[in-house]
């Protein structure tokens, strides 16, 4: 008999509490990422791109190569970054104040370039690192700091759907959308950030998957409940699923 | 015989893991951690109950949980 460690912290995941709060799902994303590179071997090849929200020292956590880019304009830094140097990986971690609000323009034209880059995106439903206020993706009805009485669908339109809009566009070869708050979406989550790096490994186009994620902090609740949350109103509205998969699998 | 191990010192107390254990044998201590959170624990009657699933080190945003399970020699390696 021998023993084994069951999910074992990947090598590329620093030994260093976060400096997230408990129960933040950027953790987990941050080790399903690390597991990912581990198991496509590759760290060694790899140029993290990161953004600004609670994510912001990624670097501190994933020992990668890594670049800070300006508030939502990590797909243009990783494009330079992928058209100089295309013999390395190269993703972005953004969150959904970054990527949907602030930096709409550059994902848009990066996927639909098909830039051969992938993006891993988080969606809390809110910004978080700055104190909860409303992101393009809040739920309608959801309170936040800057709409306290709930989002209203006729001042401020419905929130968009990240995974869809990508997948609707021409140069990506996969989007997909999943989420945290079950083990048995976490391990799907897991799938699909493989296939949205596998689109970029086998030079098919651009490659996407959006986390629903929590932020308990700013969603006034305690972990357990921002799961169940996320069950019950997140998904139906952010339905889970691939929006374009064309690695034939 | 499988082994929980809790790496307290990085544990925040976000009871994630408490959920989703088979066996619903983590559970909240009466201890604090250097950071002042309230850390999980196993009590040591319940760990025999442990099936090793490893969930809850799957699911543990701060990677503060190791589970060993114990595996024939010849099971190939962990992926
Ligand atoms: C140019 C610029 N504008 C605004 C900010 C302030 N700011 C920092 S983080 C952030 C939002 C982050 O939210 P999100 O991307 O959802 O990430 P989260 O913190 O929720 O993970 C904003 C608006 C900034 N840093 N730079
Ligand atoms: S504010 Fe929200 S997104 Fe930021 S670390 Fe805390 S829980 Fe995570
Ligand atoms: S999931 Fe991790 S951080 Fe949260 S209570 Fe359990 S051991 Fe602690």
């Amino acid at each position: 008999m021998t023993e084994k460690i069951m999910f074992p912290k990947p090598q590329v995941l620093a030994n260093r509490p976060t400096h997230y709060c408990p129960g933040c799902h950027h953790g987990l994303a941050h080790k399903l990422v690390a597991q990912v590179l581990e198991e496509l071997k590759l760290p060694e090849k790899t140029i993290c791109v990161g953004s600004i929200g609670c994510s912001v020292f990624i670097y501190n956590y994933l020992l990668l190569d890594t670049i800070e880019a300006p508030h939502g304009r990590a797909p243009a830094v990783a494009t330079g970054v992928k058209r100089a140097r295309p013999d390395k990986f190269v993703f972005t971690y953004q969150g959904d104040g970054d990527l949907a609000a602030i930096g709409l323009a550059e994902i848009m034209h990066c996927a639909n370039r098909g830039e051969r880059v992938s993006v891993v995106f988080v969606n809390n439903t809110i910004y978080g690192m700055t104190g909860g206020q409303m992101a393009p993706t809040t739920l309608v009805g959801q309170k936040t700091t800057t709409c306290p009485g709930g989002r209203c669908k006729d001042r401020e339109g419905e929130p968009f759907k990240m995974a869809e809009i990508i997948g609707s566009l021409g140069g990506t070869a996969y989007a997909a959308r999943t989420a945290l708050n079950d083990i048995k979406n976490i391990q799907k989550t897991k799938k699909a950030i493989k296939l949205a790096f596998r689109a970029q490994l086998e030079d098919k186009g651009f490659g996407f998957v959006e986390i629903l994620s929590s932020c308990p902090t700013n969603w006034k609740m305690t972990p357990l409940q921002a799961n169940e949350r996320i069950a019950k109103e997140m998904i139906p509205y952010f339905p889970l699923g691939e929006f374009k998969n064309t690695l034939g699998e | 015989m499988s082994k929980v191990v809790f790496l307290e010192e990085l544990c925040k107390g976000c009871l994630l893991c408490t959920q989703v254990c088979s066996k619903k044998i983590i559970t909240q201590s009466s201890r604090f951690n250097k950071q002042g959170y309230k850390v999980v624990e196993i009590k040591p009657e319940d760990l025999e109950k442990c099936i090793a699933c490893g969930f809850c080190s799957l699911v543990c945003p701060d990677s503060a949980i190791v589970v060993y399970k114990s595996v024939e020699e010849k099971e190939p390696e962990n992926v």
